[in-house]
């Protein structure tokens, strides 16, 4: 079975003066795969990330997201994405049941369908009690899930996750990774940042960036076995060695 | 437009939950009018007068009764050297020393001239010269009253004929200050309320990163942009309407032209300080930047805005800068329309300039507004 490719990066760079934070890198993720992209803090996964959310312009490269171009097709990726920062973005002087409808009406929807997607999610996530509570009040971990849930509502092809899991408990860490591949299973695209490398397992297929450059993609086991390694955290440091 | 809708929902709560805000919002400018309204007068009064009288007569006495008897002047002490006087105004207890030289009576009826000397501190030098105005007032008064005296002892004298102009006061004809003052702190507090909050509002989602997740979904700059002005907008209507309200109430400041004329040209106004907002907020990165840099637009432009000094006496570059100052024509439209009752083809002029300077404003704000970087 051949799937679609929904991202597909090509020799993408992003220059800051001198200093390539972003190396000409190159990837395909396919439709419905968890796709890890795996570094250090500062290997510049964020800065990836952000030419292909069409929020920052590549220096050169091309990319083109569930099929639109990074370059001038901005808009049109945007219909097609949720994103979830590094920095919790939600409203914190908003209720959860305000954030959703702001964030269900920006990306469009009815307040038909607002009425419903915020039913199902408060009930989803367990937050019956608190629904009209404001969102600064809430735990990171409840934040965090809510955020990535928020980042589903307009039913996106592509998720992106910038660390979603930093400073989360390993419960809920668990937990998230749980709705991670619920959303997987339902056909939705996810490509997710993080350092933490036993998450790396979870995924299909990562790719291991170190300072700007993609040094290994495949899936988890394979590059156990390339490596001669027990675990992504041994692949991730005989990587992060060679480079020193 | 639904989309606006939904910006505009969000801003209005998170405005009205915002225990810290409201109060800045409507309670700072209430107290700015009713205190800065009192403070700001160029009424001169209660001058700490001193004198030194070396003539000790009737007429000496007489004189300084006359300036006891003005409601200008508190008459302080009399000192009995020019040494102590001049230690006294150092010191800052007095601001104007009169001097009587000794033989002043009697040349005053003998020779009928008498010379006085006056000495006022002149640091701040208009109201030197409106203490200088009332001094010769009281001084003018005493010289009729000595003539008087003197024409009622000798025979008849033909009185000179003298020329009396008689001024009459248009608009204000109390020449209250406060009728002055009470539209042009109306604006100052339209404008500053509107500016701070409106480029304050927009770096905060930038600092709290809330910004960056905006500029990630497919809503359009321009929806994005005037869901987050509009409330603002309102809140400065409904700023000029309180303003208004305290005004004819506290104050009783006339307001003879149309409110609705009004109204209109400070809709277009607000849009001008918006603008400015905006543009400050997308090229400062915290809000602190945003404040430090609103600030110095505001002082500039209220310092130059006629509000307190009139535009007319500044230097002729002074005044070509004006003209790119929006205070300065909301002040002339506001006193034009309350005080003189001014329609639309007299504030044409200030109208146009003022939706000129919207267009340029906005389109330099939402131009230069990214989505990204």
């Amino acid at each position: 079975m051949k799937k679609e490719n929904v991202i597909v990066a090509e020799a993408l760079t992003k220059a800051f003066g001198d200093f390539k934070a972003v190396n000409a890198i190159s990837f395909e993720v396919k439709k419905g795969e968890i796709f890890g992209f795996l570094g250090a803090n500062g290997a510049g996964k964020t800065t990836a990330m952000k030419m292909l959310i069409g929020i920052s312009k590549p220096s050169s490269g091309n990319a083109k997201v569930a099929g639109f171009d990074v370059y001038n097709q901005t808009e049109s990726i945007k219909k097609n994405i949720g994103y979830m920062s590094q920095k919790f973005t939600l409203y914190d002087d908003l209720t959860v049941k305000e954030n959703i409808t702001f964030f269900g009406g920006i990306y469009g929807l009815s307040r038909a369908k607002i009425r419903e997607k915020r039913a199902q999610l408060v009930s989803e996530l367990g937050l019956e009690g608190i629904s009209n509570k404001l969102v600064g009040s809430l735990p990171l971990g409840w934040k965090q899930k809510l955020s990535f849930s928020v980042s589903l509502l307009h039913e996106p092809k592509i998720v992106f996750l910038d660390e979603p899991t930093g400073g989360v408990d390993p419960i809920t860490r668990r937990q998230f990774w749980e709705m991670i591949y619920k959303a997987a299973d339902q056909g939705t695209t996810i490509f997710v940042t993080t350092h933490y490398m036993d998450e790396a397992e979870y995924c299909e297929r990562v790719s291991i960036v170190v300072e700007g450059r993609i040094e290994a993609l495949d899936t988890p086991k394979k590059l156990k076995e390339q490596f001669k390694v027990d675990s992504m955290n041994d692949v991730f440091l005989k990587l992060a060695r060679n480079i020193e | 437009m639904k989309t606006i809708g939904f910006i505009i929902q969000k801003e209005f709560k998170q405005i009205f939950r915002n225990k810290g805000m409201l109060p800045i919002i409507f309670i700072l400018p209430i107290l700015q009018l009713v205190i800065l309204s009192n403070a700001a007068t160029y009424e001169v009064k209660n001058i700490k007068f001193a004198y030194i009288d070396y003539d000790h007569t009737s007429s000496s006495r007489a004189l300084v009764e006359k300036f006891n008897a003005s409601t200008f002047f508190n008459v302080l002490t009399d000192f009995p050297s020019q040494e102590i006087a001049s230690s006294a105004m150092l010191s800052g207890e007095v601001d104007v020393v009169l001097e009587m030289p000794t033989n002043f009576e009697r040349n005053l009826l003998k020779e009928k001239t008498a010379e006085l000397s006056i000495t006022i501190n002149a640091i701040d030098g208009a109201a030197a010269g409106v203490t200088s105005g009332y001094v010769n007032q009281i001084v003018q008064s005493f010289n009729k009253d000595v003539r008087m005296s003197i024409i009622d002892t000798s025979k008849k004298i033909v009185q000179p004929v003298t020329i009396e102009s008689i001024p009459s006061f248009w608009y204000n004809t109390t020449l209250d200050y406060k009728t002055f003052m009470v539209p042009g702190i109306l604006v100052l507090l339209v404008t500053m309320i509107t500016l701070f909050l409106s480029g304050m509002n927009i770096v905060r989602e930038k600092e709290i990163g809330t910004l960056e997740q905006i500029n990630v979904t497919p809503i359009r700059k321009s929806q994005f942009i005037i869901g987050k002005l509009f409330p603002f907008w309102i809140i400065g209507m409904g700023l000029l309407t309180i303003g208004l309200i305290l005004a004819k109430i506290i104050f009783n400041t006339p307001m003879l032209g149309s409110l609705l004329l009004l109204y209109g040209y400070t809709s277009i106004y607000i849009l001008v300080i918006l603008g400015m907002g905006l543009l400050i907020s997308n090229f400062t990165d915290t809000q602190q930047q945003a404040m430090f840099i609103a600030w110095f637009f505001v002082v500039i432009f209220i310092l130059m805005s006629g509000l307190f000094t009139p535009i007319e006496s500044m230097p002729k570059w002074a005044q070509i800068v004006t003209e790119f100052n929006p205070i300065k024509y909301f002040v002339e439209v506001v006193r034009m329309v309350l005080l003189k009752g001014s329609d639309i083809t007299n504030i044409l002029p200030q109208l146009l300039k003022t939706l000129l300077y919207a267009l340029i404003m906005n389109g330099l704000a939402v131009w230069s507004y990214k989505k990204v970087s």
